[in-house]
């Protein structure tokens, strides 16, 4: 062997070491209209949350001003009792997020363990469990939480609880159907050969697995949760005073459609920009999970 | 049978043997990556003769298929190609996408991989070939019917008469190879361009395959690209063999050049890696390391950390092909010289495991 | 001759076939192992060779008891393993192991391969720390860096991955390693490295291989014995080097011949044996001989008288005065190399 042969420098790897998370980032940075999504609604969280701490008028409190129309001093208005809008559509959001996001994270977390179950053991377990999923989507949806609010109702998180035992059947039927996917792949054999635990293989390797695609139906389950409560709030089964949230302002609000509409539209355009931007970064993370998307958008 | 009769023989009269039909030069292709741009290919050029088999032949990412990806233009638009495709007195590449249409198919015809890319799956296999004969002959449906029925008879499909009235999915992978190859045959092309036609078939299946294609070219007088990571199918197919490593063309010359003295160490390096099933069990001559990543590439020779012949001036300037044992016989090599006689062995080391970790590991018992 | 390590007796693996429906009544069996028998001696690699379709890989993974049989025997050191306990099986996998074709399925693309190595370890209960020294020492083995070990799967190259394959595989020191097609997704150049690395592996640590393959040209390279595998039978058996230089069963004959050599002067100048068409459906196997619907010596050679028997007797598989067993009523060795 030629004596100046020169030891090369690492070079098996040009491209720098990225953790599975950095590059799930990088490629969501790629989706623009989920980055505005995003930017938008950590805007609205602020504004929720810090922004009612700051604000001048409380949501509970009484103004001189009645019924006036958006101005300086009240930027959304007032309702004939001289609250300030703005303050309430604050406070509302802040309602309507604990609602969805608890239904979400707990709805997600029931389906998950449901549906990976399923699918991993497959045969009768499977029949019997997706049976009952079946039956809890059956149900009216809409009839059946109204009921349950109306008996048990009130607070935000009963509202949150009442949903969240609807909606874990959908999170189950996806988590099934990625894990029956999972289960085929040559890494669960492997587990398998190695001798792995049925849990071992479900908490570590199924689970982590399928956690995209349960992320990204996790954001657009808080979509949905924010609907429904705002159905429920309006039909008067959600939320109820002194407590509020944008489905119950919405429903206030509409007797005054069309004398004081900034009532009504405000918190209505609260909600839409609430589901659109949670939809838009669901979709951003898709991509970004999709571990066949190396190259660059086109 | 119909009255009317279609000669076999190439419907335009093909020029000599010997002739290039087909001329790449300085063909670059670049895509854009999140890490920076992927230079895929980087220079290739080479010239086809009429009548004559080049084989290219290099692992996956050498970008032997981007090549005549791009020569057909049939890259996605991002991808960035500059250089010349000569073909017919025109460039290629310049074509509008109409013209370049026009090209494709009829007279250089692709056989892919996986069969079902060309084929159309709500017509029977028949109709497609007839289609295509119909595309060059001015007969009627059932003339050309005929001469699909014949041109699967040639391609060695059984009972073709029965066959040409199936569906695409109906047929096993072997059969629909033979039907693609089939239609190829049909629009009588000047250039066939194979890549790894036999890639996803089991053996037997693929020396059939290779007979088809073998037919098919000398019967239309056309010139073939074949392109495949397979050493052995081209030693048998190849009248001449190309070499790719790193979007690049290390080595070219005859079948007999490069499989008996070749001049660049990674061809040599392949050859000694592959198990003979003609010899008894010896050691392998394994290259080390992995082909380069066409990303951020350094300078120099892009096989240099991997040849154990490497000195200084490989990682200072990229060699150029040059002559070596004659003038077709071309390698970019600096030190192509030194391989004169060698052995895969000589040049090669073959232990591969780290023997200290090796021994530890064999001490312990967990 | 002292006991086998593994001894496979009439195995056969059957697939059901269920209608569509709510009863999905079963409606017929895809016959992946039909009656498959082979020994394998400690030390000794065996290489089951096939096509696409032959049952090697169904084979390999009962063995292993991945799959159950349908019937017949594996028995590991004189043990049962059809019908074990899982408890029982669990020990025995720390002397089975298993390495699979595609390294990037095989590797769980979420877990750094530190852990990936180390799962053996932890799953067993071996070493209180999950065994980061041992972890270390296997990727030296098997020709990686332990600084890389915090990489993910995905951003390694092939051989790279097969290799991590192999380190998991070896973490538990077992006696017998079934390689299930370990070197087919790579290109040739690392292919050639994890054979080298196989080879060394095999005599520093008295490994005994199942060695599962489509590519003959490996299998004569890495195998004592080999046995040729044809729609869930084996056809024909023997030494690496009674079936290469006298191939007895028209179907080993084909397979010979039609894998190309990288010799442009000896490849050219070769007899072909060329099978005609496509591998008959394992759900419904030709009767008598499942070789005969595509066999070139029952088309050109035999007899109509011949040919009966060939439609109606299986033929069995014994020595036929080859020096090898092999099942072909009218076996007869070439020389084809």
């Amino acid at each position: 062997m030629p004596e100046t042969l020169v030891k090369s420098p690492d070079r098996e790897f040009t491209v720098e070491e990225r953790s599975q998370a950095q590059l799930v980032f990088r490629r969501f940075l790629q989706h623009r209209a989920a980055v505005v999504s995003l930017c938008v609604f950590v805007v609205l969280i602020l504004l929720a949350y810090v922004g009612g701490w700051l604000w001048k008028y409380d949501a509970g409190q009484y103004t001189p001003d009645n019924s006036v129309p958006p101005s300086w001093d009240h930027p959304f208005g007032t309702d004939s009792a001289g609250r300030d809008q703005f303050a309430q559509v604050l406070r509302g959001t802040r309602i309507s997020l604990q609602v969805s996001v608890s239904v979400a994270i707990l709805a997600t977390l029931v389906g998950t363990l449901w549906g990976s179950v399923a699918g991993y053991f497959g045969g009768w377990v499977d029949t019997l469990m997706m049976r009952i999923s079946d039956l809890v989507l059956t149900l009216p949806l809409i009839a059946v939480a109204a009921m349950l609010a109306h008996n048990f109702g009130g607070s935000w998180y009963l509202i949150a609880l009442v949903i969240a035992a609807l909606y874990w059947a959908y999170v189950s039927r996806v988590a099934r159907g990625v894990v029956l996917s999972l289960r085929e792949k040559e890494f669960v054999e492997a587990a398998k050969a190695l001798g792995a635990s049925d849990t071992r293989i479900i908490l570590r390797h199924l689970v982590p697995n399928a956690l995209g695609s349960i992320l990204v139906n996790l954001t657009i389950l808080v979509a949905l949760a924010i609907l429904l409560e705002t159905s429920l709030s309006y039909l008067g089964f959600g939320v109820t005073p002194p407590d509020t949230s944008l489905g119950l302002l919405v429903s206030e609000a509409q007797t005054a459609l069309t004398t004081r509409p900034w009532l009504f539209y405000f918190p209505g355009l609260f909600i839409i920009i609430i589901a659109l931007t949670i939809n838009f970064i669901g979709d951003g993370l898709r991509d970004a999970f999709d571990p066949q998307q190396t190259k660059v958008r086109q | 049978m119909t009255s009317e009769q279609i000669d076999l023989a190439p419907s335009r009269r093909k020029g000599a043997a010997g002739e290039v039909v087909l001329e790449v030069s300085n063909l670059d292709v670049t895509f854009p990556s999140g890490d920076g741009p992927v230079r895929a290919v980087r220079g290739v050029d080479y010239t086809l003769h009429r009548g004559e088999v080049l084989g290219i032949v290099g692992e996956s990412g050498s970008g032997k298929s981007v090549t005549s990806m791009a020569v057909m233009r049939l890259l996605p638009t991002t991808a960035k190609v500059t250089g010349e495709v000569r073909f017919d007195g025109r460039n290629l590449l310049e074509l509008s996408e109409s013209e370049m249409t026009r090209v494709r198919g009829s007279k250089i015809a692709m056989i892919f991989q996986d069969p079902m890319t060309s084929l159309n799956p709500v017509y029977t296999v028949g109709a497609q070939i007839a289609e295509a004969v119909r595309a060059h002959h001015d007969v009627s449906k059932a003339a050309a019917l005929d001469r699909a029925v014949q041109l699967l008879d040639k391609v060695r499909i059984p009972n073709a008469r029965d066959r040409a009235s199936s569906f695409p999915h109906e047929l096993s992978g072997g059969m629909r190879q033979r039907v693609v190859i089939a239609i190829a045959m049909a629009n009588d092309p000047d250039v066939i361009i194979a890549d790894e036609p036999t890639t996803a078939l089991d053996v037997t299946v693929q020396a059939q395959i290779l007979d088809a294609l073998k037919a098919a070219q000398q019967e239309t007088g056309a010139a073939m690209v074949l392109i495949t990571h397979d050493l052995g199918v081209i030693a048998g197919q190849a009248d001449r063999v190309m070499v790719m490593y790193a979007g690049k063309p290390v080595e070219i010359g005859t079948a007999e050049d490069v499989f008996y003295t070749p001049r660049m160490p990674y061809s040599l390096g392949l050859l000694g890696s592959l198990p003979r099933m003609d010899r008894p069990s010896e050691r392998l001559t394994p290259i080390p390391g992995s082909p380069p990543s066409v990303v951020n590439m350094p300078p120099g020779c892009p096989f240099g950390p991997r040849c154990p012949k490497h000195t200084e001036v490989c990682d200072e300037t990229e060699p150029e092909l040059r002559a070596t044992t004659s003038a077709t016989h071309l390698a970019a090599c600096h030190h192509a010289e030194a391989l004169v006689g060698a052995e895969a062995e000589d040049v090669f080391d073959t232990e591969v495991a780290d023997h200290d970790a090796l021994a530890q590991l064999a001490e312990e018992t967990p | 001759m002292s006991e086998p390590l593994l001894s496979v007796r009439n195995v056969v693996k059957h697939f059901p076939i269920r209608s569509k429906g709510l009863v999905r009544r079963q409606i017929g069996a895809v016959q992946a192992v039909s009656d498959v028998s082979f020994e394998l001696a400690e030390g000794e690699t065996l290489g089951l060779v096939g096509e696409s379709g032959c049952g090697k890989s169904t084979t390999a993974r009962v063995v292993l008891n991945l799959i159950p049989a349908t019937s017949g025997q594996v028995l590991y050191k004189g043990r049962e393993l059809t019908g074990i306990s899982r408890g029982g099986m669990r020990e025995l996998r720390r002397e089975l192991q298993i390495v699979f074709q595609d390294p990037y399925a095989s590797l769980d693309p979420r877990m750094p391969v530190n852990e990936i190595i180390a799962e053996p370890l932890r799953i067993h209960g071996l070493y209180a720390d999950g065994g980061r020294e041992q972890v270390r020492t296997l990727m030296q083995t098997v020709g990686l860096k332990p600084e890389h070990g915090n990489r993910y799967a995905h951003e390694f190259s092939g051989g790279q991955r097969q290799r991590i394959g192999i380190a998991r595989a070896l973490a538990l020191r077992p006696k017998l390693l079934v390689l299930d097609e370990p070197v087919s997704a790579l290109d040739v150049s690392i292919q050639a490295g994890v054979l080298n690395l196989l080879d060394e592996l095999q005599s520093e640590l008295g490994l005994s291989y199942l060695f599962v393959s489509h590519d003959l040209s490996v299998v004569r390279h890495i195998a004592d014995r080999i046995a040729v595998m044809y729609l869930g039978q084996i056809v024909e058996t023997g030494t690496s080097e009674q079936l290469f230089t006298a191939p007895a069963h028209p179907y080993t004959q084909a397979l010979i011949s039609a894998i190309p050599l990288p010799d442009p002067r000896k490849e050219r100048a070769r007899e072909r044996i060329t099978v005609v068409g496509d591998l008959p459906s394992p759900a419904n196997p030709p009767s008598g001989c499942r070789f005969r619907t595509r066999c070139p010596k029952f088309a050109n050679e035999l007899t109509s008288e011949q040919q009966t028997r060939c439609v109606e007797q299986p033929p069995e598989l014994v020595d036929r005065g080859d020096g090898h067993p092999s099942s072909c009523h009218y076996a007869e060795s070439r020389a084809l190399l």
